[in-house]
């Protein structure tokens, strides 16, 4: 129950020391006094401020990317501490305190947010990858951005840490203030690292694109906070969590009153869904994250798939509870994230940037993540979180290793083999990990979080929620083909590339260049190096053992799914006592309904997730959700692997080739052309228009940007005529007079002489009447 | 000394024809004087004339204060026109350094041939 849930949130400060369930002396006196855990946070910022100290000291080593990677790694260290000190219950660590305002004595006339963390479950495991990603993906950045040494290397490592700190500040925080404050720091420093290379108007333009849409999110954030701030008198989680009115709208939704819920409180959710709608980038707010691309490809990874964008995400884990009470917050954001995965995946099908595929991947499958949150299944929604997480951060790290080593070239019609070429080994097979992962192959890490969203699509009853089941499956079967079609392309097949035009800042390939576009499109293989003036250069160990570290990790999350199956994974256990725990709706003791929104049926079903067979002397499924006839739980596992086969088949028989690697696969013999585009060809217009994003930004450019230019011109026609017309009117009428009196000024001395005489006659004549 | 300089300076031990010369007529040769130097100064275009006309202006000025320092039988006037005399012989003296350096530029004395303030 959840009111149970909640009274066992008590607020313990640093001297509450008990209920530390250690498994040693050490950790257990470090959970004594976890006063420490400021140190996570406080590690980056420093590394942030000693790389400013080593940008005006005009470093030229690779010092500053030491520091990230050492700061960040102690920063991981303290975090799994902290977990392993971890007693279960919450606590609440304050730093110092930041605002503590009071206008009155009753309540709702004080406002406190301190520098505090709130250490549960939900934000250890979202620091946990957090840092661990970021040690990871800093001591990549420290090969693939050498040739920025001296340049632009001190201010990227700058912004990667103090990214850190924001993105703890946001997870750790505890109360909205400081996620307000970590929400927008992450998107300062997204904005700043996008427009890393700031002399590509490319990316200029695209920061300023990020920015400005995320703007639009974070005013419904702002929104958001003020809202609860005003309807529940708190920002701080520990007194929200646990204050009677919440528990009293939980009792009312339960009792099957909804309707009690006060709108102000039915409202919270809705803007607090459109911030986290415009930090993960869905549907309308997603089109800044594909032109996000335009910067440095780690930090395309840390920030732009693996954490940053999932704050929406942890934003409505963090606030289940007031997600709930709402009767239209989870429906809206079960539909915006099933349609954005769609729609995604259907652009990402149709594009040639490898990049911008996995940007529009991790669009669809963020889209997942909200649709398994909403779909009642938050287990589902932050376990897809953390594999994705892995596994998308080395589909991008891969991505990057080919930029970095065929001069910037991302197109997969220009890529071919790479598979059989020296030195590419660890790239191709991080590739496929990330790939099958991607596309849910049987027992990996991303079929098991899938599923569970996808199973619970069929079972939670809501509107229209049978339609999202079948779109997020269909979905699976896109996201499996383009996963795929980038692998099949770029990696298996005859060996064959184009370098790219950007010579990566590397003086060696500068030469190179002018060669190598000449005999670019020639389409013979560019097998002797000898001959052929660009050479590859294969990634070295940074960047190598990262790629293996990340796979390994990739492989063993499936494991996750494994540890305490009563609890469906280990991201279940940690989720049980949390804010995000499906504590909501206990089978066995009554059945919430909310007026016919959604009519859940037991919490006993997804404890039986893992021993399915149970699940049959249930004897209430007939209220269950079904698929075709079948329990969703149970038949998900193989309709999914099914789907997913199917689109990797698909692409493998559109996108194969055929030559020594394999030969049986497709016809594909140049890496320009595949069985798809005949294929594509059928489908008229669409594959096109899917190309072009669905004209999504032109919709967009149309719909705002032009009526605002118009308008933008307007007002600056009136500022010229009416309020410049006015400033200069008074600025006239003195320059008028002046122009009278003009003439009088001869520039003769006798005129002056004279005119002088007659001041003084004038003077002296009223001087004689006055007194006469 | 107050009542010596009345004593002194007392109108009754002025000789008798001098009687009839009152500060009107001490005013009205200053203005006269102070009149025909304006309009010498206005009138005339050579630079050293319209210096002269200045000049004439002044004593005009100091007539009239030692008049009415005779007339309220005190001294301050009399000391006052001394250190105006002095003043304007230091004036004079850099005024037609002015008036020569004016002519080497235009090799002409006319005043009115500087009209660079013009508006």
């Amino acid at each position: 129950m959840l009111t149970d849930v909640m009274n066992s949130l008590p607020m313990l400060t640093l001297a509450a020391a008990d209920g530390a369930k250690g498994s040693g002396p050490l950790i257990e006196s470090w959970a004594a006094a976890p006063g420490w855990v400021l140190l996570i946070p406080l590690l980056p910022l420093l590394a942030a401020v000693l790389n400013v100290g080593c940008a005006i000291a005009g470093v030229k080593t690779k010092l500053p990317a030491v520091i990230t990677i050492v700061s960040l790694a102690a920063a991981f260290v303290l975090t799994a501490l902290a977990y392993l000190s971890f007693s279960g219950e919450t606590r609440i660590v304050t730093g110092w305190s930041w605002f503590d305002l009071s206008w009155g004595d009753g309540p709702g006339q004080s406002m406190k947010a301190d520098f505090g963390f709130y250490i549960d479950n939900l934000s250890l495991l979202w620091m946990l990858f957090v840092t661990g990603l970021a040690t990871l993906i800093a001591t990549y950045a420290s090969e693939y951005m050498e040739h920025d040494v001296g340049q632009g290397y001190n201010r990227f490592f700058f912004a990667f840490a103090l990214f850190v700190f924001s993105m703890s500040c946001l997870v750790l925080g505890d109360n909205l203030l400081m996620l307000y404050l970590g929400w927008e720091g992450v998107g300062l420093c997204s904005y700043l690292l996008i427009g890393y290379f700031y002399k590509k108007p490319e990316a200029v333009a695209a920061a300023k694109k990020a920015f400005i849409v995320n703007r639009i999110g974070d005013l419904g954030l702002a929104i958001g906070v003020f809202l609860t701030f005003v309807h529940f008198g708190t920002l701080e989680y520990a007194e929200l969590f646990s204050s009677e009115q919440l528990a009293g709208y939980i009792d009312a939704v339960k009792a099957g009153n909804a309707g009690d819920v006060p709108l102000m409180a039915q409202l919270i959710p809705v803007f607090l869904m459109i911030g986290a709608f415009g930090k993960s980038a869905q549907f309308p707010l997603y089109v800044w994250l594909p032109d996000a691309m335009e910067g440095p490809t780690p930090v395309s990874a840390l920030i732009h798939a693996a954490t940053m964008v999932t704050a929406g995400v942890y934003l409505i884990a963090r606030f289940y509870p007031v997600f709930l009470v709402s009767e239209w917050a989870l429906p809206v954001v079960a539909w915006i994230g099933a349609f954005t995965a769609f729609l995604a995946a259907t652009i990402g099908m149709a594009q040639f940037d490898i990049k911008r595929i996995m940007a529009y991947s991790t669009v669809s499958q963020l889209g997942y993540m909200f649709a398994g949150l909403a779909l009642l299944s938050s287990t589902g929604g932050v376990f897809h979180v953390l594999t994705h997480a892995f596994f998308k951060a080395l589909l991008f790290l891969c991505c990057g290793a080919v930029m970095h080593g065929f001069a910037g070239q991302l197109d997969l019609r220009k890529l071919s083999g790479l598979w059989s070429q020296p030195g590419w080994r660890v790239v191709s097979v991080g590739m496929l990990i990330g790939c099958i992962n991607l596309a849910g192959v049987p027992f990996t890490a991303g079929y098991f979080s899938k599923d569970m969203i996808l199973a619970e699509a069929f079972v939670t009853q809501g509107p229209g929620y049978g339609l999202i089941g079948w779109l997020l499956l269909l979905t699976a079967g896109m996201t499996a083909y383009y996963t795929f079609r980038v692998f099949f392309r770029v990696f298996v097949g005859p060996v064959r590339y184009e370098p790219g035009d950007d010579d990566h800042g590397s003086s060696d390939h500068d030469h190179e260049h002018d060669q190598s576009d000449a005999h670019g499109h020639d389409g013979h293989a560019h097998t002797d190096h000898a001959q052929h003036p660009f050479h590859p250069h294969p990634p070295r160990l940074a960047i190598n053992g990262v790629l293996a570290t990340l796979s390994v990790l990739a492989v063993l999350a499936a494991g996750l799914y494994f540890v305490t199956p009563e609890n469906k994974g280990w991201v279940g256990s940690m989720l049980k006592d949390s804010t995000a725990a499906q504590v909501y709706f206990d089978g066995e003791s009554d059945h919430p309904t909310r007026a016919g929104l959604f009519l859940i049926d037991g919490d006993a079903h997804h404890r039986d997730h893992a021993h399915a067979d149970d699940h049959a002397d249930h004897g209430e499924h007939a209220a269950h959700g079904s698929f075709l006839g079948f329990d969703p739980h149970k038949v998900m596992y193989y309709v999914s692997a099914i789907v997913g086969a199917i689109g990797i088949g698909f692409a493998a028989w559109a996108h194969g080739p055929r030559g020594a690697v394999s030969g049986f696969l497709g016809d594909r013999t140049e890496a320009a052309t595949s069985r798809m585009d005949a294929v594509a060809r059928s489908f008229g217009p669409i594959p096109k228009w899917a190309e072009h994003k669905w004209y999504v930004d032109e919709f967009y450019h149309f719909l705002f940007r032009a009526p605002l230019w118009v308008l933008s011109h307007i007002f600056h026609a009136i500022d010229k005529l009416l309020v410049d017309g006015l400033v200069n009117l008074i600025g006239y009428v003195p320059r008028a007079f002046g122009r009278l009196a003009q003439p009088g000024q001869s520039g003769v001395l006798h005129g002056y002489a004279l005119s002088m005489a007659g001041g003084v006659a004038v003077i002296l004549l009223v001087v004689m009447m006055v007194a006469g | 000394m107050p009542d010596l300089v009345v004593s002194t300076l007392a109108q009754a031990d002025f000789p008798e024809v001098m009687h009839a010369i009152t500060l009107y007529h001490y005013l009205l040769v200053s203005a006269v004087m102070f009149c025909l130097g304006l309009i010498g100064f206005v009138t005339r275009r050579n630079l050293i004339i319209m210096f002269l006309c200045t000049e004439l202006m002044f004593q005009a000025a100091g007539i009239a204060l030692i008049a009415f320092g005779r007339f309220y039988l005190d001294y301050t006037g009399q000391v006052f026109v001394i250190f105006v005399l002095t003043v304007a012989a230091a004036e004079a003296a850099l005024a037609l350094a002015l008036v020569v350096l004016l002519f080497r530029r235009k090799e002409s004395l006319d005043g009115t041939a500087w009209a660079v303030l013009k508006g």
